[in-house]
């Protein structure tokens, strides 16, 4: 209004310019928890409205919370921890991020710049530490570049292929005066991603699945995370050529399961028409996939007799595990663009009658239903938690509420994978290339915080629960009705299934000794518990559960002895699956150089 | 120096970085993240204002590592470029090495003598002992040290190899 107002020649100071930096980058919500170093930034909090923090009960959940806020919004995710063991306690949810590409920054607070290296009180060297755990990282030292780093964070977090960026704030960087300076229309000097695909490769590609005669779509986080519009486009392109498409773990719901072309996740624990189409596709076109090893099996035997695309937007995934014949560089969804234009155009079709023959030999593939499993229903028969996921999938269905899906790690997740069907991007959560055991309720918590009216369940394992069990807390705090969906098989079911193919059935301290009562857990977080110990609670509990409008962990007691099936065994090949514990054992033993495999 | 041996080639990588804080440990984790060969390396700001580096690595591997390395390389945020100087056509190699000589009698006679051979300069001297400077290619400094250590007590220091690709072109 007047001049005065005009704050222009006396600078803010530096924990609320951070908050201008961050609301111009469009930052909602941050998952924090407070400390020493960081009292500026939560000062700055305390007085404005238009950003919303989240107290969690451990920082390794702030950052996994911001990766269930990202991957269900598709915006970048924010954190804010103190230094030391804030810092620390963050690193395994910055790895987790990396390995899945998710884009999230993460706010440290540091010792003041004059402290840095004399081994402060919760000095850690936050920089060092978290290098090979972000995709880039920052260490704010001069007032002058604080908000040009913050911007340039975000940009560097969502471009490219997405990941979480650390930014160190030193203390006395937060409580000096710093000029605010807007995003520049230039974000970086030396960072941008190649997005658009290359019309030559294009072209190649498009020439060998017109000549296909039995191709496959093989897709997955790429397509996620290039956003809605890119699964959309997965899914003309199917319509269009008539090709089958398997999804990766972190794939699911790129294509509707309920499309007749969708084969099911396919690699160690995928169904075996998808691994079987992958070992015998003479057209392979991965998009937005890494040829994990989880998906391979063994390499050299990997689909030995097809020509190989592979999309992908970094250069570094390309011909890093398995020679390809078409790379192409560039976003998931302007390559799917780019085939389906360049297709119709040249009316490139692959021929109809071969790929009618293809999916006639892939139809008796799927002919051995390698997802069956046996529930008994007798009147107080065990659940098998395979049937367990099965009713969960169809109640929330049948509930019409969206609903969003997070797991732990473990047997269960790959139940979840196999069983729940998922119609749509980013309504599936997991922890892919890390495996964080902890990862799935507080991702579930991130995910009701941007979808408060959602149905947002955590299928979880009774260990796994226990490694973030504190977020019970905040859900809590912020009535946040996150459902734990338990399937208690009291062990480390997939640590007993190794142990029990691998070695001798000896196991090892995997056995849920002395478990909590789960549901006078929940309440002592005042949330709600339920149980069900045979297959005639089950449908109760959980229409109970979809029904509550509170926090709630139903404890689901399933069969301790089961396993996860199919199964390519450490070292094998995708056509020498384990469909069952009895079934085709002798051709699937498990070479000494698949013992060492993880 | 595309010594090939069971597959493996030796790759002389120039990589122009921003002149920040952080960006060579970038670098070195990422070779020892990833269990890269590191034989030599250099770094020193290259623009007229310091706002970048050129950091030169000497590594080996088959031709699927080295493009693997260029390729993780290029993914590093503040990296401008990454040039395979021994893929993309003649280059210059050089290496500076100052090498201590602490000898007396024939031994030093001798010294000299190669030293003269090889054309090095001696920077300094005692009566005991020489120190020289020799500039050239790898190989030569590691036949001029192949040659001085038998002559007496020896302390080598090496400046890693510097490269450029000949005639007109760049990587700025
Ligand atoms: C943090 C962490 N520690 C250890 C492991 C190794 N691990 C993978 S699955 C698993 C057992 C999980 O047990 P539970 O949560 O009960 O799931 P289940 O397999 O029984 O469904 C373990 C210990 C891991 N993935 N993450
Ligand atoms: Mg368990």
């Amino acid at each position: 209004m007047n001049a005065e107002m005009n704050h222009a020649e006396t600078p803010a100071a530096g924990a609320q310019v951070l908050l201008r930096a961050l609301k111009e980058q469009g930052v909602e919500v941050i998952f924090g928890y407070p400390g020493g170093a960081v009292l500026p930034i939560y000062d700055a909090l305390f007085q404005q409205n238009a950003i919303r923090h989240i107290l969690v009960r451990h920082e390794q959940a702030a950052v996994h919370a911001a990766e269930g806020y990202a991957r269900s919004t598709g915006k970048v995710g924010c954190v804010l921890v103190t230094s030391g063991p804030g810092a620390t306690n963050a690193v395994t949810g910055l790895v987790d991020a990396l390995m899945d590409s998710i884009p999230l920054v993460c706010l440290t607070g540091q010792v003041p710049t004059h402290l840095i290296g004399n081994d402060a009180f919760q000095e850690a060297d936050t920089v060092g530490i978290t290098r090979p755990a972000t995709k880039h990282n920052y260490l704010v030292k001069r007032s002058e570049d604080l908000a040009r780093v913050v911007h340039e964070a975000f940009y560097v977090a969502r471009s490219g292929r997405p990941g979480p960026v650390v930014i160190d704030l030193p203390k006395d960087i937060l409580i000096k005066p710093a000029p605010y300076v807007e995003p520049t229309r230039e974000p970086h000097r030396s960072y941008r991603p190649q997005t658009e695909p290359d019309a030559g490769q294009i072209d190649k590609a498009v020439a060998l699945i017109k000549n296909a005669r039995r191709p496959i779509l093989y897709t997955g986080g790429g397509i996620i995370n290039a956003g809605p519009e890119a699964s959309a486009l997965l899914r003309e392109l199917v319509a269009e050529t008539g090709i089958p498409c398997t999804n990766t773990l972190m794939g699911l719901g790129s294509l509707p399961a309920s499309d007749p072309h969708f084969l099911g996740m396919l690699g160690m624990h995928g169904t075996y028409e998808a691994n079987m189409a992958m070992h015998g596709c003479d057209v392979m076109i991965n998009i937005g996939a890494r040829f994990d090893d989880r998906v391979t099996g063994r390499l050299d035997a990997f689909s030995p007799n097809s020509k190989k695309i592979h999309a992908d937007i970094d250069a570094s995934n390309i011909n890093k595990v398995v020679t390809v014949d078409v790379p192409i560089l560039g976003d998931a969804g302007k390559i799917l663009r780019a085939l389906l234009e360049r297709i119709r155009s040249l009316n490139a079709q692959p021929d109809r009658a071969a790929i009618t023959a293809w999916w006639r030999q892939i139809d008796s593939w799927r002919e051995k239903r390698s997802l069956a499993f046996v529930q008994p229903d007798a009147p107080g028969s065990i659940i098998k938690p395979q049937h367990a996921v099965r009713r969960l999938f169809e109640l929330t269905r049948q509930s019409g509420r969206e609903t969003f899906i997070t797991t732990e790690v473990g047997q269960h997740q790959m139940w979840a994978a196999q069983h729940f069907g998922f119609e749509r991007p980013n309504h599936w959560m997991t922890s892919g290339g890390l495996g964080t055991m902890g990862y799935g309720l507080p991702a579930a918590m991130g995910v009701q915080v941007a979808k408060p009216d959602a149905l947002v369940i955590d299928i979880a394992g009774e260990a796994s629960i226990l490694m973030n069990i504190q977020e019970m807390g905040t859900l809590a705090q912020y009535r946040l009705p996150v459902k734990v969906f338990i399937l208690n098989n009291q062990y480390m079911g997939m640590v007993r299934q190794w142990q029990e193919l691998l070695h001798g059935s000896r196991y090892s301290e995997s056995y849920s000794e002395a478990l909590p009562d789960f549901v006078k857990l929940a309440e002592s977080f005042h949330g709600v518990g339920m149980r069900a110990t045979s297959v005639d609670d089950l449908d109760r509990v959980i229409l109970e559960m979809i029904k509550c409008d509170r926090a709630v962990i139903a404890d689901i007691a399933v069969d301790q002895g089961e396993n996860v099936y199919p199964m390519i065994p450490s070292g094998a090949a995708h056509n020498e699956m384990l469909l069952g514990p009895d079934k085709n054992r002798d051709n699937a033993e498990v070479t000494n150089a698949g013992m060492v495999l993880v | 120096m595309s010594d090939v041996t069971n597959g493996q080639r030796i790759a002389t990588i120039s990589v122009l970085v921003d002149n920040e804080a952080g960006v060579l440990a970038r670098v070195i984790g990422l070779f020892s993240g990833r269990g890269y060969n590191i034989d030599s390396l250099t770094v020193a700001p290259v623009d007229a204002d310091l706002s970048r580096s050129r950091i030169t690595v000497v590594t080996r591997g088959t031709n699927a590592v080295i493009e693997q390395i260029k390729a993780q390389l290029g993914r590093l945020v503040p990296i401008h470029k990454v040039a395979d100087l021994s893929a993309d056509g003649p280059h210059v190699a050089r290496e500076l090495g100052l090498i201590k000589v602490i000898a007396r009698g024939e031994q030093r006679v001798e010294a000299l003598r190669i030293a003269d051979a090889f054309r090095a300069k001696i920077v300094d001297t005692t009566i005991e002992s020489f120190v020289f400077e020799l500039t050239g290619a790898s190989e030569k400094i590691d036949a001029f040290i192949d040659l001085m250590r038998p002559l007496g007590t020896t302390e080598i220091s090496r400046s890693g190899v510097a490269a450029i690709a000949r005639g007109t072109r760049t990587i700025i």
